[in-house]
């Protein structure tokens, strides 16, 4: 109980991940929610690499986790870029009207 | 020990509230909040694992970037988040299966899990107790993953490059300066020079 091992930090990731998931079933209409609850994912997956990493004293996990951060900001921006201009063209961000502009 | 017990449970209780509260408070800007919270206690966690460098980088990253960025984005979009609520609930049962078996699966991989001996036995020597996480870090880093690291850098500056060139529009009807065309007009364009015979208007 009191010993804090690899399996409990897998556990929170896991749960994390879960929300994560869970997150985009149930705001399926607000693009916004889903880029936070994929933000979320990528923080449980960060969190299973460097538990990993410092279960076998090894660092390649925190390097790979950290091309995993740069790539998660990458997103943010672009994906939030591309909400922004979708908002401008239709005035809304609802999910269901994106598959209207047939592009 | 126990200590460091305490602090684990109050960093994973914080996280996870933070992430159920990310995806089902009403209001985009609480989430947005919710979510900082959330990476702190992930920041916490790291610390506890002993990767202080990556929690001081994801506390850099995703609370000084990522989340303002949210946050700008949701205060500056006009939307009506009550009608974005609406079938909210109509997701919760497919969506509760979905994530209750992706839980059960991934206990079940953690539970069950053991590391392969042959990649024991490939990981390089321990780095020393001595040398802190970011030297240790930035040894690896700058040295056998150099080119991955200028990778990143790349896929950060197409992001902004990308970002930039997406949100950039040029408008109709509003009166910019143009130095070319300022410079490059001649004498003859602008001034005329008439004759006016005295007494006659022009």
């Amino acid at each position: 109980m009191f010993e804090i091992g690899l399996a409990h930090y897998l556990t929170v990731a896991a749960v994390l991940f879960t929300l994560g998931i869970f997150g985009i079933f149930l705001n399926r209409r607000n693009v916004i929610i889903i880029l936070m609850a994929i933000e979320l994912m990528l923080l449980a997956v960060n969190i299973n690499l460097v538990a990993f990493s410092t279960h076998l004293q090894d660092l390649v996990g925190q390097v790979f986790a950290m091309f995993v951060l740069t790539v998660a900001a990458a997103e943010a921006a672009i994906g939030l870029a591309i909400l922004v201009v979708y908002f401008r063209n239709r005035g809304s961000i609802a999910v269901e009207d994106i598959n209207m502009m047939k592009g | 020990m126990i200590l460091q017990a305490l602090a684990f449970y109050l960093f994973a209780f914080v996280a996870v509230a933070s992430g159920v509260m990310v995806i089902a408070s009403r209001n985009p800007v609480h989430s947005v909040l919710f979510l900082i919270l959330a990476f702190f206690n992930g920041a916490g966690l790291f610390v506890l694992m002993g990767a202080e460098f990556l929690a001081m980088i994801l506390v850099l990253v995703y609370v000084g970037a990522v989340a303002v960025l949210f946050l700008f984005v949701v205060m500056m979009l006009d939307i009506n988040y009550v009608e974005m609520r609406k079938g909210f609930l109509q997701y919760l049962p497919v969506g509760g299966l979905i994530g209750l078996i992706l839980l059960v699966e991934l206990t079940f991989v953690a539970g069950a899990w053991v590391a392969a001996p042959a990649a024991v036995a490939s990981i390089p020597i321990a780095p020393p107790e001595q040398v802190h996480n970011t030297r240790a870090l930035g040894n690896v880093i700058y040295t056998d993953y150099i080119y991955l690291f200028q990778a990143a850098g790349l896929v950060l500056l197409v992001a902004m490059v990308g970002a930039i060139v997406l949100t950039l529009r040029q408008r109709e009807g509003v009166r910019r300066q143009s130095i070319a065309r300022q410079i490059g007009r001649k004498r003859g364009d602008s001034i005329e020079l008439k004759d006016v015979p005295r007494g006659s208007g022009v």
